[in-house]
């Protein structure tokens, strides 16, 4: 983490929170649906709060890395801005996929907890597989792909 | 593995420029740190913009600094 470039840790803390908040939601839904069954789960509050919580945890834990390993804080050069270019081709794709997704559910009539929930995973996978071709780009130099 | 095709010479010119540091190449041509570590191990191809900075940095033509490779197994 000492070494590491400012913005690929904060690409780091994003995918952790990312990752865990979703994993949080899968499971108290999980252990919800062993009683009640899934479309007729409150699936609305947990989403939101672990929707929310990841946002804050990212803002945080971003400003917590600053204080810790504060040196190139903030520096962003041409170099960052090639690697985020990139990682956002990836997650954009995937956010597509769960837009797409979700339009389907809709024309077939799906419950709303299956768009929602649809959405929700492509903005996750968004996050997380974003962050991951970041990681490598940073890891393993631009032209691995 | 290396990516790039484009070597460079840039450690061994440091080492040439009283022991300049990476910090202080990185300062000079406005970069992070690690931008000038994926460069020197060529894990990123520099701008033509960049090259030309750190060759200017160097007080060396550009050919000087770096080096295009002809071998395909050079990037393996």
């Amino acid at each position: 983490m000492t070494d590491m470039a400012y913005e690929e840790r904060n690409t780091w803390i994003n995918a952790a929170a990312t990752l865990v908040s979703y994993v949080v939601y899968l499971g108290i839904i999980l252990t919800r649906a062993q009683s009640v069954p899934l479309v007729d789960i409150d699936y609305v509050a947990p989403l939101l709060w672990t929707l929310g919580s990841s946002i804050v945890a990212s803002i945080v834990g971003c400003i917590v890395g600053a204080c810790i390993w504060g040196r190139g804080c903030g520096k962003k050069d041409v170099r960052d801005r090639e690697i985020e270019l990139l990682g956002g081709y990836v997650g954009q794709s995937f956010m597509c996929m769960g837009g797409s997704a979700a339009l389907i559910l809709a024309i077939l009539k799906a419950d709303y907890f299956w768009i929602a929930n649809a959405i929700y995973l492509g903005c996750v996978l968004s996050t997380v597989l974003g962050s991951i071709t970041r990681i490598v780009a940073y890891r393993r130099g631009l032209g691995f792909c | 593995m290396k990516p790039t095709r484009v070597t460079n010479g840039i450690r061994s010119l440091r080492f040439a420029h009283g022991e300049m540091t990476q910090a202080e190449l990185a300062d000079r041509i406005g970069v992070t740190r690690q931008t000038v570590i994926a460069i020197e191990q060529s894990r990123y191809s520099p701008s033509l913009e960049m090259a030309f900075r750190i060759a200017r940095v160097f007080g060396v033509p550009l050919d000087d600094v770096f080096e295009y490779s002809e071998d395909e197994e050079a990037t393996a």
